[in-house]
């Protein structure tokens, strides 16, 4: 082995070395192209299941889109169906949903993370709710059926609207917990301490630096949470969500909270189940429709989010 | 926002009359005469559940004075800072014994509240925290809670702007977003913050340990300044800080006990320049001249 002096020797034995020499990174090469997969796969099982829903209701979607979201159910033929009474309920739904769901549930987290100072009873009650967001939606269905339907059955009047967002509301709970345990513990503790350094309060402390903070973060869980309850039939129909036609009479609005009701999902499972492929294109619009009602609904929240992250 | 149950200007009376006589367990920190005391702490021990963090410290504050705290990482000096104020309580662990009297008030009695506290004694951290509001939010939210009222507002924060010399770099973007700031404004804006609600005394963490040196020399004048009107902590790394902006300086240090447990005391507190150049204890003389830490 000869001794390397010059600058030229150098340079070729350093060239020599750090050159490729052909050699190829096989398994950096196959991961990058397994992630590729992986993200082509999801994105074109969502774009495939979109293409083929509106392909399947092109003709209720163009041919007669007005009378589809303005008329009520019908049993008599697929051709004068509607959906006006699912999106009605299913707004309605949604809002009681929120109604009830946000200041319980966000309520909840703010007390575990900025109240409770980890103790084991805290650490009990996130385990369990934790656990409850992986519980099927079905077995809400029948909490709701036996609490929010029978037991407090004074309240709700039955199998109404008002169960039905309570029963989707009990089911986004733990949704809206853990998205929102997650958001205020992000906030820095730093936050915590500069307002606690001027003389705050705890109670200031968390409604006007620590909430605010964690609000888009919340508020993100929440549009979640609302997606999922406003995409849901099993639990409703359990809870008394009309399959068949459903008429209001001369109801208000205000009434129809107690009435018979029904949802987009429902429905859906309802054209479904009917014979003859008139139905399933209906099945296939209020798909459709419900993603539509499920953006419109997640477009709003985000706009939200942007006013109160520009508040200042 | 009362110091619930205790009278403080009562307080302070009965502290200097009692306070005559020999100072026990404080001779290398005793200050000149003990009616300037802003605090007198005893035999403080802070543990964090099992661990001891701080054993045994006596040290005694003076009004208007710049006491600094230094010492290697881990002895206690941060710790020992947040029980001025009460921070510790916000610790999840930690507890406090021994006494820790502001003007002859026990900080940690029952009857005294620690919000109240810690308006009266304010703290500027480590890294530079502004809230994600405006300028002007940020120095207006301590008074907004102390009740000042919306037309005297605007004063309260000019004012306060003005004394952490920051009124001029950002009077005409008081609206605009604290984050916009470097980060010697942002600790300047922390330093506004604290002094708006007028508090007594100043603690600080470290408070230039993130700035660069011309932002940190700003911050230097600034406490200088301040030491006309109110009394300042500070914990610092920086022994030449140490050296140039404080009166006295104290000196922590970690022991390791019989049983291997770790845990900070104070080896000894002195005017700043004696412990300097004259130091009592071999290990305060082994940290200034840089054999350990």
């Amino acid at each position: 082995m000869s001794v390397i002096t010059t600058p030229a020797q150098i340079a070729e034995q350093v060239a020599r070395q750090v050159a490729r020499d052909g050699r190829k990174d096989v398994s950096g090469t196959l991961f990058r192209s397994a992630l590729a997969l992986a993200t082509l796969a999801s994105v074109l099982s969502l774009g495939v299941l979109l293409v083929v829903m509106v392909v399947d209701g092109w003709s209720v979607l163009t041919g007669r889109l007005g009378q589809f979201l303005g008329s009520g159910f019908s049993q008599r033929s697929a051709a004068d169906a509607g959906v006006f009474h699912g999106i009605l309920g299913s707004l309605q739904i949604a809002l009681l949903t929120a109604v009830f769901a946000i200041p319980v549930g966000v309520g909840t987290a703010v007390y575990l993370v900025e109240y409770s100072r980890g103790g084991w009873f805290a650490r009990l009650v996130e385990l369990n709710i934790r656990n409850l967001a992986g519980v099927p939606s079905i077995v809400y269905g029948l909490l709701g059926l036996a609490v929010f339907v029978k037991t407090l059955g004074a309240f709700t009047q039955g199998k109404t609207v008002i169960a039905g967002g309570m029963t989707l509301a009990a089911m986004v709970l733990p949704l809206i917990v853990i998205a929102s345990i997650e958001a205020l513990r992000a906030v820095p503790q730093q936050l915590r301490e500069a307002a606690y350094g001027v003389g705050a309060t705890q109670w200031e402390a968390v409604t006007r630096q620590v909430l605010p903070a964690a609000l888009p973060a919340v508020l993100t869980g929440i549009v979640l949470a609302l997606s999922r309850a406003l995409g849901e039939a099993a639990p409703l129909i359990l809870v008394g969500a009309a399959t068949g036609f459903i008429s209001f009479g001369d109801a208000s609005l205000a009434e129809s909270f107690t009435g018979p009701f029904t949802a987009v999902p429902v429905l859906i499972f309802n054209f479904a189940r009917q014979p003859g492929a008139d139905w399933s294109e209906n099945a296939a619009a209020a798909s459709v429709v419900i993603l539509a009602v499920v953006l419109v609904v997640n477009g709003l929240a985000l706009y939200l989010r942007q006013r109160f992250e520009r508040r200042w | 926002m009362v110091m619930s149950g205790v009278n403080m200007s009562n307080e302070i009376t009965d502290s200097s009359e009692a306070a005559v006589g020999p100072d026990e367990g404080s001779s290398a920190a005793a200050v000149s005469a003990s009616t300037d005391l802003v605090f007198r702490a005893q035999e403080v021990n802070v543990d964090y559940g099992a661990f001891r963090a701080l054993t045994d410290v006596t040290i005694d504050i003076g009004l208007h004075e710049v006491v600094a705290f230094i010492g290697p990482s881990g002895c206690g000096k941060s710790t020992f800072l947040r029980c001025f104020n009460r921070m510790n309580d916000l610790i999840a662990g930690a507890r406090v014994s021994g006494t820790v009297e502001y003007r002859g008030v026990d900080l940690y009695d029952p009857a005294v509240d620690p919000v109240e506290v810690r308006r009266r004694i304010g703290m500027v951290f480590q890294k530079a925290n502004p809230f994600p509001k405006s300028i002007f939010d940020n120095v207006a939210f301590g008074p907004r809670l102390a009740g000042v009222g919306r037309s005297d507002l605007d004063d309260v924060v000019e004012q306060a702007l003005r004394r952490a010399a920051l009124w001029d770099e950002v009077k005409d973007r008081l609206k605009a977003s604290a984050f916009g700031l470097s980060g010697g404004q942002q600790q300047r804006l922390c330093i506004a913050r604290a002094i708006a609600v007028q508090p007594d005394v100043v603690l600080m963490d470290e408070p230039c340990s993130a700035l660069d040196p011309i932002a940190t020399s700003r911050i230097e004048e600034l406490i200088t300044e301040l030491t006309v009107d109110y009394s300042i902590i500070i914990v610092t790394h920086n022994m030449q800080q140490a050296a140039r902006i404080s009166d006295r300086t104290a000196f922590f240090s970690v022991t390791t006990g019989d049983e291997g447990q770790r845990s900070g005391e104070l080896v000894e507190v002195g005017a700043t320049d004696m412990v300097f150049t004259n130091p009592t204890d071999p290990r305060t003389e082994a940290y200034i001249s840089g054999q350990v830490g």
